[in-house]
Formats: C-alpha cells, structure tokens, sequence
C-alpha cells in the first residue's frame, strides 16, 4: 500500500480543491490519518473507494472523539534581546487549540487485501448539532456507526439516510459521551464509593445531628 | 400445626396427614415455572444452569416459560439497563399472582461493574420487588440453584392466612408497578420509591 | 453517486394463495421473545412466514463501556472486555492487548503467544459449539441440541476454570504476555478434550440428521 503522503498528493490531485492534511501519529504504532475538509469530503471518500491502486472498499470503524479546549506548551528557541547582547534562548510558547468534535473512520481494502487507512472529519466547533458530511453513501456499513456518533456526541450527519438515535431512547436529550456530559443523580445507594463517586454519594447521605459529640473532638 | 412426632407415626401406619398451607406451598414450590429472561452474560449461565450439567429441572424448573403469563418466577439475568427497565416492569406486571423475582448477578442487584453509566439502571429492585439475590459476575451455576432452593424455602414459609400472610394475598398490595417513562435525561421516576427501600448508610 | 447497494431479490409466493397475499402485517418482535439472543428488537413486516422488511432496534444492553473507559487505567479495562462478547471472553481480552500492545510497542514472549492461540481456539469451540446449541433450537429443535452442546462446552469451562478461575469472564490477557502460568497437568487434559471433539461432533450430527 502507498505510503500516506502520495495518497494525499494523488487525491489532491484527482479532485480539484480538495484540501487534505495529515494528522501525525508519533508512537510505535505509527498510524498517521488523513484529515478532510468538508466540502469535498464525499468526493475523496469516492476516490479512495474508487481508485484501482487503493480500493478502499470496507469502512470497519467509525468512531467519533471529542476534543476540549487545549493549550499546547511548546518550547521553542528565540532571539531574544538580553541585555544588549542578541541570545537564543528556549521559551515556552502557549498555542490555543479551540475545542471540535472529530468522526473517524477506518477503512480497509478486501480486495487488495491492505489497510488500514485512517480519515478523520473535524468539526467547527463543539456546538450540539454541529454538522459533518455523511460518508454513508459511500461505505454503508457507516449507516448505524454514524448513527451512534450522532446519538452519543452531537455530531450531525448530513446525507445520512436515516440519522435518529440508535443506542438510547428518542426523548433522550444529551449526548453522553461528551465529555461535559453529568450523568443523572441516582448515587442513593453506594456501599463503597471512593473519589468522584464519593463526592456524589455525599450528597445523599442523612445530615449529621447536631450534637453527637462529634465537636468535642479536638484534632491531635 | 400438627406435631411432627405424630405426623411420623401416622405415616408409618400409611396415613398422609398435611395441612393445606403445606400442601398447597409443596405444589408451589416443587414446580415453579421460570420466564425465559436472559439479558447478558449471566442468561448463559442461567442456561448452564437448566442445561445438564447442574440441572435445574430438578428442583422444578423444567420449563422456562417464553410468555409471563404462564410464569411465575422471572430471573432478572444480567445488566438492567434504562432502555430495558420500562420492559421489564411490564413483564412483571404481567405475570399472574404469586410471582416471585431472582435478581441474579452483580448488574441486577445494583449495577455490578457498570454502575457509573448513564444507561445503567442501578439494580431491577429500584422497580420491582426482589425476593432473592444472587452477588457474583457471573455467578456460578451453584450458586443460582442455592437461590432457588432459597426461593423454596422461603415459598415453604409463606402463611396462607392470619396476620403474617404472604403478600400476594393480602387485598391491597399491588400486583402491577408503573412502568417507567422515558424522561429527557433519566427514566421518569428514576425510582418507585415503594419498592426501593435502600439501607441508609451512617458515613462520617 | 450512491454505492452499489445489493438488489433484494423478490422471492415467490410459497404455499399461498394469491388472495391471501398483500397485506403486510407489521409486528414488533420486541426486547424478550424465544429466539432473542440477548436483547434485541426488530419492527418486522411480515408478508404470511416472509419477512418483507425488518427494522431493527438497538441499545438495550448499551453498558457505556467507552464511558467507563475514560475513568479507569488500561488495565482496569480489561474486565471490560470480557463482558462485550460474553461467549468468547479471551479473544475480546486478547483484541485489547493486541491494540495496546500496538499503541506501546511491547514485544510478547513466545510461549505467551502460544499460549493464546491455544486459549482463543478453545474459545472457538466453546464459542460455536453454543452457536450450534442456539442455532438448533431456534430452528425449532426446542433445546435438545442445546443440551448437547453445552455438556461439551462445560469441559472447556473447566479448563478456564483450572486456568484462570472462572469459567466464563476469565480476564486473563494482560500486556506483553498472559496473566499466568499452565498448572500441572493442564496441557494432557486439553489434549484429551481436544481428542475427544470430533466424536462429539459425529455424535451430534447423528442426533440432528
């Protein structure tokens, strides 16, 4: 299978203004994805599927992935002014990454028998509702994967057949897998909680009575 | 009730001599019926429970029943979870009076090892009452039949009529539970607070 | 610009007569019936015994396994696994170390790779000597075949159960290797229930034809 780089270069070519990027993946595993952007995400998906050297014809995984605000500290060499004398010295520089919801897909070729390769679609941001091309049409076994990244992140699909949600009810509400998703209250009963769910489990328990003899205890 | 002594000697003469909570508790518990429930991994232990290794027919639970009209035990076998519960609680409404409930495995009792999520429900006797639980993941097919023979024991024990009747037969205890709603965040209510009695636990 | 979907074939009407077709009748075979494996819904439109369409309905046992998995430590995931495929818990525990093994870098000894292949291919009998049980008495042979079955399965159960402690959930994998050590013995007893199968077989398929 060709490397990464030519896949990205060769779709870039075959489709008129597409714009790729390739997400590294530093690591023993070493799996490095291509990123799409929105508007010729469909077409690429086509290519890849369609294209003799790649054919890419079997979507295993779709999964999606929520990424929260971040600042990246980077130390990085500069000249700087010190004391009259030009330096270079190391300085920590902050980069800002704002927060997006990302869908990645998995897909392998059953008939050159090689893969996997890795295609992510980003978000704008991490509003409820925010959309991302369906690639159902293309690799259909994406239907019910993109079905439950709608259900549990927000992400919603445009062109997908039949987006409703799939694991939980249909007045469900939230999106659980978000991760500032607060479960529902029902710590009642905890026989052992420790962190977290302690602090939840607290909430439940009987008040203490006023004078138990526990205020003339003095710390030792 | 009559003497065991003479119960004894009657019965060496040939003659059978019982009353009829005894007799009509034998019949229960000698045959009670299993509502074909299994939700995940400790249905396939239930099933190796009924298959002929540790043979539940046995004790009675020849038949596991598919429809819950014609049960009267249903064994809650494996992870409860809210987008089951209303089913469940219909299930149990409609199967006939006496009915019995085996929360069996660590998921039924209380949520077992997947209690932090939002689709668990925390144990099936937020809804339903439960009568025996089995702790384990899974537990093993011992440990159902010890439950069950739990169960006929405590059938064995049920009066039929004075001030300790069984439950089923008193007039006003209820034989149907409301079924919960999907609510937008939770099941609506997330407990039937007639039934789910949890201890309170005395912390610092 | 839609891939190329399989065209579903019109099947001919059997054993009906023509005025009796047409009408779909549309039933849910809902979360609890004989033949659910695990819980599972399907909004079927039923055309006399011919399934017309078929909408299934999911999330009656979604456990929020990736939920919990932000919480815990890979390792603490582990007993996880087990319980997404809980007919086959060592091959769902070797999937796992086989990715973090991957995302590391760590290198497997070799009597740990030899020993799980062996552990995953006794899960595969396990694995479909259950689905032939299953599979039997959804067809009708209403448990007898299923009886069979899981007598053989249970000797493998006890294999696990010698190996690992327990019969089913064995959580047993871990990274760069297997929790721990053949005891005595154990080997020859696979031999012998290995040996044994193919007797089985012969014996249950005497039973079912």
């Amino acid at each position: 299978m060709e490397s990464i780089e030519e896949m990205k270069a060769r779709a870039e070519q075959a489709i008129s203004g597409a714009r790729l990027e390739i997400v590294p993946n530093p690591g023993p595993a070493g799996q490095p994805s291509l990123l799409l952007d929105h508007e010729h995400a469909f077409a690429v998906a086509n290519f890849l599927r369609a294209d003799p050297a790649l054919r890419l014809d079997y979507c295993s995984n779709v999964t999606g992935v929520d990424w929260l605000d971040r600042t990246v500290k980077k130390k990085v060499k500069v000249k700087k002014l010190v004391d009259g004398v030009e330096k270079e010295i190391e300085e920590t520089q902050e980069e800002f990454f704002p927060g997006y919801l990302e869908a990645v897909y998995h897909v392998y070729s059953i008939e050159h028998k090689h893969g996997p390769v890795v295609v992510r679609l980003r978000t704008r941001d991490r509003a409820e509702g925010a959309p991302l091309p369906s690639l159902t049409p293309v690799w259909r076994s994406a239907e019910f994967q993109e079905r439950e990244i709608y259900d549990l992140y927000g992400i919603h699909f445009e062109g997908h057949p039949d987006l409703r949600r799939i694991l939980m009810w249909d007045e469900f509400t939230d999106f659980p897998m978000r991760k500032d998703y607060r479960e529902p209250d029902d710590y009642e009963y905890e026989p052992t909680p420790h962190d977290e769910v302690l602090e939840k489990a607290k909430q439940h328990y009987a008040p203490r009575p006023a004078e138990d003899g526990a205020e003339h205890l003095a710390a030792d | 009730m009559i003497d065991e002594s003479l119960k004894g000697e009657l019965q060496k003469q040939g003659i059978w001599v019982t009353s009829m909570q005894e007799l009509y508790n034998w019949g229960r518990k000698n045959s009670i019926w299993p509502l074909q429930f299994g939700l995940a991994c400790c249905a396939i232990e239930m099933i190796a429970t009924a298959a002929s290794r540790y043979d539940l027919a046995r004790f009675g639970g020849e038949v596991f029943r598919p429809s819950p009209r014609q049960a009267d035990l249903m064994i809650v076998a494996g992870t409860v979870t809210k987008k089951m519960a209303p089913q469940i609680v219909r299930l149990y409404n409609q199967m006939p009076d006496p009915k019995y409930v085996i929360s069996m495995g660590a998921c039924a009792i209380s949520g077992g090892p997947f209690k932090q999520g939002y689709n668990v429900l925390k144990g099936i006797d937020r809804y339903i009452p439960v009568d025996v639980y089995i702790p384990g993941c899974p537990p093993r097919p011992e440990a159902l039949l010890h439950a069950f023979m739990e169960l006929q024991r405590k059938i064995d024990g049920q009066k039929l009529s004075g001030a300790s009747q069984a439950e089923f037969l008193k007039e006003n205890t209820p034989s149907e539970y409301p079924v919960p709603a999907f609510g937008a965040h939770d099941l609506e209510p997330p407990a039937n607070l007639d039934v789910f009695h949890p201890p309170a636990i005395e912390r610092a | 610009m839609t891939a190329d979907l399989p065209e579903i074939a019109e099947s001919p009407q059997r054993g009906m007569s023509s005025h009796l077709a047409g009408e779909l009748l549309e039933v849910s075979m809902g979360p609890q019936h004989p033949s659910t494996h695990g819980v599972f819904r399907m909004n079927v439109a039923l055309e006399g015994e011919v399934v017309r369409k078929l909408k299934p309905v999911f999330g009656y046992l979604h456990r929020n396994h990736e939920k919990i998995g932000e919480n815990t430590s890979y390792l603490g995931s582990m007993p996880y696994t087990d319980r997404l495929d809980y007919f086959c818990s060592m091959t769902n525990n070797w999937a796992y170390a086989l990715s973090v093994e991957k995302l590391a870098g760590i290198e497997v000894p070799e009597r740990a790779e030899y020993l799980r292949i062996i552990l995953a291919e006794l899960t595969r009998l396990v694995n479909h000597t259950s689905l032939l049980g299953f599979l039997l008495s959804d067809m009708g042979a209403w448990g007898t075949p299923l009886m069979y079955a899981f007598r053989e399965r249970e000797r493998v159960l006890d294999l696990f159960e010698s190996l690992s402690g327990s019969r089913m959930m064995c959580d047993y994998m871990r990274f760069g290797g297997c929790r721990v050590d053949l005891p005595a013995g154990w080997m020859e007893r696979a031999r012998q229930i290995v040996d044994g199968f193919p007797r089985f077989l012969d014996e249950f398929e005497e039973l079912i034809t």
